[in-house]
């Protein structure tokens, strides 16, 4: 019963802003929306400590009611309550409640609050539904769910083109990932028969070594299936192939950036491979794939961000990096790591994103890191906060134990596990997540060392020349700024303690010794499946060097952002080609562009112009008058107004009827 | 009976003759006079068939007022004609050919027609009685409707043909009758006083 | 030799003829179409007369009388257009009526 109150607050939050919300007077849907969270987030903790005090091995099922029955196919409404599910619910109650508080004020000053809470509110429903699914159809409801809520949220600004592109590019390429992940469903319903969890986790080890056969070719079906699935992930999660979505969506208000494309939405995907942990740990080629993208996609996007300007942006792609990070764990069967890295990760990226919004407010909707500098004095909380969130994303802690912030414990974790696979893609992804780390570590510190420190406008010699032409924000920051209202400060206090402490607190439960007792059945490991004993066996060399690298990558961005400031320039200089290659985030986009989109309008405008317009219209409408058209500009000569023209007509056609009627036979 | 056929060819072939000079000729007035020739020859076939009220009908309206008519409308106006005859060769081969189809297929239709064993038995001669008097005497009692229309068909042409050609000269003084009769004294007497010797 | 009625039939089928001819070759002069056109109806009735005569009807003869008539009538109506015609444009040629042009 409290699990359905958890799930469906959020969705009468959503129905109250939405049709009783109104836009003079928003406070009150705000309050509305943002208490039932609240209520929500509380009885997630509960539930959380429930779960995993409790000793009960099983998941608690909630049964809700019955959606469809065709066939063999039955499909129910369930709510599937087991120790993942705790944590996501946790996750997803507690940023989402924080964030609501803070847009109340951060979006003090937008004409439509209520619709914005109205959209946040649903969105906390689909992602609930997602996470409590029982079956992979009502996660499917979810997972499409939070996608529309994406979609509505990142172009709320609808009056802005560069909004509604970006919502639409949102929601396209998160449905070629959809397009995977539904035919994943529809062959797991094939093997196994069923959509429900229970039956493919029963079912899963009976179909180890079963071929299927596709496109000519035998193929394992559970490789094919979590290949497909994990397609979905792919595009939900904007990992490298399907990431293009998640830099432009930063269109969307701050608070949207936090919510969902930090903390929740963009999780989904890890979520999902840990639930379906049973049918990936059981195909290994599957869970390397699912490893290289998460390692390419952790060195790509962090070596993107080392040369962003707009300060979410650098922050999105470092959330792109982290979540293959959160891959990378996955992929080598440490599926409780990744997990616990979702976990801390949402604490300081949600943090990190509040906190840059709070810079922008104070900026007046500045987003430009080069006309930011020396905000530390004049807006010391968000200083303070933003401190606290690049502390933990780093990974700053005390070497060889497990002490640190949230970062340290869960992101080191990692790249201890990478090193303890075995194979080839193994070593890549170790030798990825460690540089990674590294330059994590750097475009952090710069972002801190390019917004707090220095003076205002120390690095507005990197604007381009025509400045004043790019205004597409409100006034820029004149003058000296301001701190956020305290109702956006508490959720920045919040998630700063849950980044300073997450990860020492759960530590024990998430990946340590109290693994067992926590996850419980949960999370699915194969029996060759020894990757938590051998990540507490690696050399030390190896546990140090993501403090290293952290270290390594502070002091190269504290010699080029506060020593040496016309260094950047300099670098940039030498390297152009580089520079710009990382700055035009690999050339992804013009590549998709040149590939998909231009033959997609082709192929459009072909079905347009020439199907619709030239056959159909041809053969119908416009086809008939025109045709009508010709056919009187024949008959028109018949009228040319002479009158013995006429009387010649009239004697043809008295001759033709004599003719017929005389051989026709007169009847 | 060699007399009929004797005046009946020679009606015949004048009268074919005459019509093909009214389409040929190149003065119209001449055309004109070889119309009135055709009817006239017409009109004497009709009495070789015994229809002499129609014969004598024919050269009075035909021949006195159609013709003259003609005769008088070709005079009046002031045509060139010269001009007019252009494009007579360029039709020929046409015109020709379908004129020569027509009159093929009719001929075909009077050589080859038989009677039909339905049709009404050829009345038996009633008593002898002039061509109009019988004529009279089926008009006026079975066709008076279509008699009395054909006359009202002759008043509108009368009308017709005196609308459409009647011009009111300018500067003709007439009378306007209603204006007269509606006339006031208010308007038309005046009072005046006059003094005895003094004149107007 | 007797004169059938075939004979007469052929007589009227040839000044039918003949009026046709005379309307198409000569589509440039008014009068001339006009004066054909009479001879067509002369034809008409020469036709009557004779079926009317071979078959003791005199329907036939009546119908003529009508036709005669409205032959008449129309004859002088279209000579009446053709005079105020020609007092409004001052020429009869038919190229130049060609006021209906569609």
């Amino acid at each position: 019963m409290t699990y359905a109150i958890i799930v469906f607050l959020p969705l009468i939050g959503f129905l109250y802003a939405g049709l009783l919300g109104d836009n003079k007077q928003p406070r009150r849907a705000e309050l509305v929306t943002t208490a039932l969270l609240g209520i929500s987030c509380f009885l997630s903790w509960l539930a959380f400590f429930a779960v995993a005090l409790s000793s009960d091995p099983q998941a608690y099922i909630v049964p809700l009611g019955n959606w469809m029955s065709a066939g063999k196919l039955s499909v129910e409404w369930s709510l599937r309550i087991d120790m993942l599910t705790g944590v996501m619910l946790v996750v997803v109650t507690t940023v989402s409640f924080l964030v609501h508080m803070y847009s109340i004020g951060y979006m003090a000053e937008d004409e439509y609050p209520p619709r914005f809470f109205a959209y946040l509110s649903l969105f906390t429903f689909a992602m609930l539904a997602l996470v409590t699914a029982d079956n992979l159809v009502q996660l499917f409801f979810g997972w499409e769910g939070v996608g529309l809520a994406s979609y509505l949220l990142i172009g709320f600004w609808y009056k802005r083109p560069a909004a509604n592109a970006a919502a639409i590019k949102a929601f396209v390429v998160n449905r070629i990932g959809d397009f995977g992940f539904a035919l994943g469903i529809f062959l797991i319903f094939r093997l196994t028969g069923s959509v429900s969890l229970e039956a493919a986790r029963a079912a899963a080890p009976s179909l180890v070594g079963v071929n299927i056969h596709v496109f000519g070719m035998d193929a394992d079906a559970l490789t094919v299936a979590c290949l497909l699935l994990f397609m979905g992930a792919m595009g939900k999660s904007a990992q490298f192939l399907l990431h293009t979505w998640l830099p432009d969506a930063m269109e969307g208000p701050t608070p949207v950036s936090a919510l969902i494309h930090a903390a929740t939405m963009v999780t989904a995907g890890v979520f999902m491979v840990a639930r379906l942990s049973f049918l990936f740990d059981l195909s290994p080629v599957a869970l390397d794939f699912v490893l290289f993208i998460g390692a390419t996609t952790a060195f790509f996007a962090a070596t993107v961000g080392l040369v962003q300007n707009d300060i979410k942006r650098v922050i999105a792609y470092s959330t792109c990096s982290q979540l293959g990070y959160m891959f990378v764990a996955e992929g080598v069967g440490a599926y409780g790591a990744g997990i616990f890295h979702l976990f801390t990760h949402a604490f300081f990226k949600a943090l990190l994103f509040l906190g840059s919004g709070s810079v922008i407010l104070a900026m007046h909707h500045e987003q430009d890191m080069r006309r930011m500098g020396g905000l530390k004095d004049e807006i010391p909380f968000t200083f303070w906060a933003m401190m606290i969130g690049t502390l933990a994303l780093t990974g700053v802690g005390l070497p060889f134990t497990t002490l640190g912030f949230g970062g340290y414990v869960s992101k080191d974790a990692i790249i201890e596990a990478s090193y303890a696979a075995h194979g080839y893609i193994g070593a890549y992804a170790f030798f990825c997540v460690v540089i990674a780390a590294a330059l994590t570590a750097f475009y952090s510190w710069r972002l801190m060392f390019m917004t707090f420190y220095g003076r205002r406008g120390d690095w507005a010699h990197a604007l381009p020349h025509d400045a004043h032409g790019e205004a597409h924000h409100d006034d820029h920051g004149h003058g000296p700024a301001h701190e956020s209202p305290r109702v956006m400060l508490i959720p920045l206090a919040g998630l700063a303690f849950g980044a300073t402490f997450a990860g020492v607190f759960f530590r024990h439960w998430f990946i340590g010794g109290g693994f067992e007792g926590f996850w419980k059945q949960s999370i699915f490991l194969a029996s060759d499946n020894k990757i938590l004993e051998r990540m507490e066996q690696v050399p030390w060399l190896v546990s140090l060097s993501p403090f290293l690298m952290m270290v390594v990558g502070f002091l190269i961005a504290y010699y080029m952002y506060v020593v040496n400031k016309a260094a950047p320039a300099a670098l940039a200089r030498a390297n152009p080609l580089l520079y710009r290659f990382l700055l035009n985030k690999w050339y992804f986009d013009e590549l998709y562009d040149f590939l998909f989109v231009r033959p997609a309008f082709w192929i459009g405008r072909a079905f347009w112009k020439g199907g619709d317009g030239a056959v159909i219209d041809g053969f119908g409408p416009d086809g008939i008058s025109a045709r009508v058209l010709d056919a009187t500009r024949y008959a028109v000569r018949l009228q040319t107004g002479y009158v013995y023209h006429y009387a010649f007509a009239m004697l043809l056609g008295v001759a033709a009827l004599a003719t017929w009627y005389l051989f026709g036979g007169l009847r | 009976m060699v007399a009929q056929a004797f005046f009946f060819w020679i009606f015949a072939t004048v009268l074919v003759a005459s019509g093909l000079a009214v389409i040929l000729a190149r003065n119209p007035v001449h055309s004109v006079l070889f119309l009135i020739l055709a009817f006239v020859n017409a009109s004497g076939l009709f009495v070789l068939m015994g229809a002499e009220f129609l014969a004598m009908i024919l050269i009075i309206v035909y021949v006195g007022a159609v013709a003259v008519l003609f005769l008088f409308v070709v005079m009046l106006l002031d045509v060139d004609f010269a001009q007019l005859k252009q494009g007579f060769v360029q039709y020929l081969p046409i015109g020709g050919l379908i004129s020569i189809c027509v009159g093929l297929e009719l001929w075909y239709v009077t050589a080859g027609w038989t009677r039909s064993p339905h049709a009404a038995p050829a009345a038996a001669p009633t008593a002898l009685v002039g061509n109009t008097k019988a004529l009279g005497l089926v008009i006026y009692t079975h066709y008076a409707y279509f008699f009395e229309a054909a006359g009202l068909i002759l008043l509108t042409a009368m009308i017709g043909a005196i609308v459409l050609t009647l011009r009111h000269k300018v500067g003709v003084k007439r009378q306007d009758i209603s204006a007269q009769v509606a006339r006031t004294p208010a308007t038309a007497v005046e009072l005046r006083k006059v003094a005895s010797r003094a004149g107007l | 030799m007797i004169i059938g009625l075939t004979d007469y039939l052929s007589l009227a089928a040839i000044l039918f003829t003949i009026g046709m001819a005379g309307i198409i070759l000569n589509h440039k002069n008014i009068i001339i179409i006009l004066m054909s056109v009479e001879l067509i109806l002369l034809s008409v009735n020469i036709n009557l007369v004779a079926f009317s005569t071979f078959s003791g009807d005199l329907t036939g003869q009546v119908f003529a009388l009508f036709i005669l008539t409205v032959a008449a009538a129309e004859a002088a109506i279209g000579l009446a257009i053709l005079v105020a015609y020609y007092r409004n444009r001052g020429s009869i040629a038919v190229a130049d009526i060609n006021a209906l042009k569609g």
